[in-house]
């Protein structure tokens, strides 16, 4: 079956790649694209390893056709430091330990990226129901709702800058 | 899930047109779909994507009426002001499937032309009164949500038939609507049992319009007509909420299964509806 050629935007760099009709966006992303940050936990929606933020939206890439990318504006782990500088949810999960295997941790890290774009201050209530679809096998999860919180005020403090 | 071919239609026409070949299957946010092809439960040649369509992800309201596009998102329809004051109970059922994750593309369409017995939008869609408007070779046509599902995983669109919107009607001064779902835990889980329940009072509180639907106690989500019909012309009395109580019990035809058995259901089912109807009517004063 024929493979369609498509144009989107992964980490605000414009990126082509072929796609089959039957491709997720995860494999494209870890196959095409070299992107093996993204991690496949069940390929089923249920586990959110796979978290990557489109056009806005954070979703699963394993429950996305490769194809319905093209012009999408992708976020990908790969994009979350800046030019080697962390960002603060990414220095607040070290700072807390909010890892261990670190299989689930750039779904984490997606996933909480696309909460506080849209909630600068959530409550830990928000923060715990936002992230029911990134299962971790390792944390228990506390460390890691803490971590969101910490980096929440991080970036609200470094705002006026 | 190698030999599927990949089509975006960019209009209704087009679509139709694709659902021609033998083979083909529509995909709106594809949060079933995909996970049924990936299991081999789905075997499709041809994957028909709704989303380039416009409009079909659209929100809009019409002279009071709300018309939510097939494909809307349940991210989007959570986050549309004006449906979230007419249909609370729409939205909250909508909000209930899956994670944020599955929020980001989940969509109406997609959840009742699943047709698990179990989808949370489907009683609180029958309970509101909503029409699905479907497109086909010969033109559009107008169905209620409850003459849709007709089986698990099966419901009466024909195969070049497209669900393109949903129309929920205008609603009265006094109207409320909830949704209620029962799942072990908080989160991410599937509904042991579901209820949405829609009202319309006059000035006085009584109810003067009700519709009681029950979801994951039979083949397919149920209106409960004489669940409605104790309601109407009472105030909401507890000899009214034991007659819906009693109907909804009567009509439930569940299964037993490892997230409950028939007897717990169905007892579920009624207390269920009876809380649903307490927080629309609720709803409908404020």
């Amino acid at each position: 079956m024929s493979r369609k050629v498509v144009n989107a935007t992964v980490n605000g760099e414009p990126v082509e790649f072929l796609a089959g009709g039957g491709q997720s966006l995860l494999d494209a992303l870890r196959d095409e694209l070299r992107l093996t940050g993204s991690k496949e936990g069940c390929g089923t929606g249920d586990c959110g390893a796979c978290s990557v933020i489109v056009d806005g939206r954070l979703v699963c890439a394993c429950l996305m056709l490769a194809p319905e990318a093209e012009g999408k504006r992708i976020e990908t782990i790969e994009g979350l430091a800046d030019n080697g500088h962390l960002h603060p949810l990414q220095h607040q999960f070290l700072e807390h330990a909010a890892l261990q295997c670190g299989f689930c941790t750039p779904g984490l890290l997606m996933a909480s990226k696309a909460l506080l774009d849209r909630n600068p201050d959530p409550t830990e209530t928000e923060v715990r129901y936002w992230l029911a679809g990134n299962i971790c096998r390792c944390t228990g999860y506390d460390k890691v709702v803490r971590a969101v919180m910490d980096a929440a005020a991080d970036l609200r403090q470094e705002k006026p800058r | 899930m190698s030999g599927v071919e990949y089509l975006s239609p960019g209009s209704v026409a087009e679509a139709v047109k694709a659902l021609q070949v033998e083979g083909a299957r529509v995909m709106a946010g594809g949060t079933d779909l995909l996970v049924q092809m990936r299991v081999g439960r789905a075997k499709p040649r041809v994957v028909v994507d709704l989303k380039r369509i416009p409009g079909i992800a659209d929100i809009r309201e019409q002279d009071g009426a709300f018309i939510i596009g097939a494909a809307a998102s349940g991210a989007a329809i959570g986050e549309h002001e004006g449906l979230r004051k007419a249909w609370p109970g729409v939205v909250e059922a909508a909000n209930l499937i899956g994670s944020t994750q599955v929020q980001g593309r989940a969509s109406l369409g997609g959840n009742l032309c699943n047709a698990s017995p179990a989808a949370d939008s489907v009683p609180a869609l029958i309970a509101a009164g909503a029409a699905c408007v479907i497109a086909g070779p010969k033109g559009e046509r107008e169905a209620p949500v409850e003459a849709i599902q007709t089986a698990p995983g099966k419901t009466s669109l024909a195969a070049n038939e497209v669900l393109v919107a949903f129309r929920l009607p205008k609603r009265a001064v006094y109207s409320g609507d909830a949704y209620l779902r029962l799942i072990p835990r908080t989160e991410m889980d599937i509904a042991v049992v579901g209820a949405g329940v829609s009202v319309t009072l006059d000035a006085s509180g009584k109810c003067v319009d009700a519709r009681v639907s029950v979801g994951a106690v039979a083949p397919t989500a149920l209106l409960v007509e004489a669940a409605g019909a104790a309601l109407i012309g009472s105030s909401f009395e507890e000899v009214a909420l034991a007659k819906l109580e009693a109907a909804v019990a009567a009509a439930a035809k569940p299964i037993s299964d490892k997230r409950g058995t028939a007897e717990y259901r169905t007892k579920v089912a009624a207390v269920l509806a009876r809380r649903a109807a307490l927080i629309a009517r609720d709803r409908a004063k404020a």
